[in-house]
């Protein structure tokens, strides 16, 4: 396999010199706190790719585990967008234009229209979280995201009694996106959670990676992160945000029901029809390390379970 | 062209040679000397060998016909060769989802035999596949008589289970699995169409 020379070796950030910098940016943000707390929040969000994030505050919510490197989170995609395979991803999105980049909110809510994302994501405070994800092809990684509670931003859309899910949709664009020309998926790409998981503190808006702006593969310039679920949920690019009354219909549920449920819980007791989810590959473990027991949620069930209670797992998959 | 020698001193050590070449970049990738594995090395392993071993496959299966539409009878000479690589991709490949993907937990390894339809079918590929490496040589072929031709026609099933297996697997994207479905159509259609003229001119 070929790897295209865009990002230099130079450009990574080791693990050791992450977890420094994150360490000397927790000292320095503890100092600023009392700044931070008076509510001097407002993110600003660079245009191009790569460039760094500020103001940024940790979340109580990161795993203690090693993060895998912004090489293999950047470089191992799912982004049928772009591609099928998991390099085309990042080497198909590297032209796509993530700026400017308009945001429409629909549906049963007060606040609706269509926002400049610059506009959109200024009354918030960027957080870093480091997630585990966990995607349905039983392999995993742990990403520093940066983004922002999506329950923040649904309470300021205000939505009404009406509203019972979210429903998400990518850009549909073919001229920018080529695995778009091939029918392998309905277009546009479509998710949706329930308003309860949508408003868990654990749900993010992700516009960054590694304290900087995201890069197109990874879902720029917005895209949803439920820590919770397989990864397909994560829904990339979104241009639309629409509160609904019904369940939506989500693209690959769409593709094959059987295989793919709506609710994409992470459950090791729950197979996928063509292969057990009982255990997954930590992807950078190397060559020889053995898979790894899935948790349960991901291992956030202490979290979410209640959000599931009464809810037949086995049958709501 | 003095070819019984020819072929055997200086074309089969050849096609020998080029046959290793998918192992050999394995290696090469495994240690970084050629290139690397990527993010996730069990699986671009896997795959690599998988793919292989469904490409010699179709060139084993592609030599009878060459040397029918031919007439190069010297052709069945690499045949067998081509067939005993198939049979050391697949290998490798099963090896890699033994090893280093199930970490010989036989538990989940038995489980997804018995309950993944497209686990069973590539594992029933790989021991019709061993059936015939095994018996592959000039002395079990004289020993099983009749029952060794029986035994080798494994391959159309071992290739049409191979095939099957590949378009089970991918999650959508089906595109690669129909090209090899569409090379093994033709390459058993061919043989079809051939018995059915014979029949037809004879009968």
């Amino acid at each position: 396999m070929q790897r295209t020379g865009k990002i230099r070796p130079s450009e990574i950030t080791s693990e050791s010199n992450y977890l420094n910098r994150r360490r000397f940016l927790e000292s320095g943000l503890l100092a600023g706190a009392s700044l931070l707390a008076g509510g001097a929040n407002s993110a600003s969000l660079p245009a191009s790719a790569g460039t760094k994030l500020t103001g940024i505050v940790q979340s109580k919510f990161s795993t203690s585990e090693a993060a895998n490197s912004f090489e293999d989170i950047s470089t191992y995609n799912n982004f049928y967008e772009f591609g099928t395979g998991k390099a085309d991803p990042h080497e198909n999105a590297q032209d796509f234009q993530a700026r400017p980049w308009t945001l429409e909110v629909a549906g049963h809510a007060e606040h609706t229209g269509r926002y400049q994302l610059e506009d959109f994501i200024k009354p918030y405070t960027l957080e870093e979280r480091i997630y585990r994800m966990r995607c349905v092809e039983a392999w995993s990684m742990v990403i520093p995201w940066v983004g922002i509670p999506l329950a923040a931003i649904i309470k300021k859309t205000a939505p009404t009694s009406n509203a019972k899910f979210v429903r998400f949709e990518t850009l549909n664009d073919p001229q920018q996106m080529p695995g778009q020309r091939s029918r392998v998926l309905q277009w546009p790409y479509r998710e949706g959670l329930t308003m309860a998981e949508a408003m868990h503190p654990l749900t993010l808006m992700a516009v960054g990676l590694y304290g900087q702006v995201l890069p197109n593969q990874n879902g720029a310039p917005l895209r949803l992160v439920v820590p919770w679920k397989y990864g397909f949920k994560g829904i990339k690019s979104i241009v639309k945000i629409e509160f609904v009354e019904k369940m939506p219909e989500t693209t690959w549920n769409m593709s094959a029901p059987h295989e793919y449920g709506f609710y994409a819980n992470v459950n090791p007791n729950v197979a996928h029809p063509r292969w057990s989810q009982a255990r997954e590959r930590r992807i950078g473990s190397g060559l020889f390390a053995s898979k790894q027991e899935t948790l349960m949620f991901n291992g956030y069930a202490e979290q979410v379970a209640s959000l599931y209670e009464g809810l037949d797992l086995k049958r709501n998959f | 062209m003095n070819s019984l020698k020819q072929i055997r001193f200086v074309w089969k050590p050849v096609v020998f040679a080029l046959c290793l070449l998918p192992a050999l970049k394995a290696v090469g990738d495994t240690f970084g000397w050629t290139g690397d594995l990527g993010a996730n090395p069990v699986e671009a392993l896997q795959d690599h060998f998988g793919n292989w071993a469904l490409r010699f496959l179709m060139i084993a299966l592609a030599v009878t016909p060459l040397r029918q539409l031919s007439g190069r009878n010297w052709l069945s000479r690499f045949r067998r060769p081509l067939g005993l690589f198939a049979f050391f991709y697949a290998l490798m490949h099963f090896l890699v989802w033994l090893i280093l993907d199930q970490s010989l937990l036989w538990q989940a390894i038995k489980e997804d035999i018995v309950e993944r339809p497209f686990i069973t079918l590539g594992f029933v590929a790989v021991l019709i596949l061993l059936a015939m490496a095994l018996t592959s040589t000039a002395g079990m072929r004289r020993r099983l008589g009749r029952r060794w031709q029986q035994l080798h026609y494994g391959v159309y099933l071992a290739a049409i289970l191979g095939v099957w297996h590949y378009w089970w697997q991918v999650k959508k994207d089906i595109s690669e699995p129909l090209i090899y479905a569409l090379i093994l159509s033709a390459l058993l259609g061919y043989r079809l169409f051939r018995r059915w003229h014979r029949t037809h001119r004879h009968g």
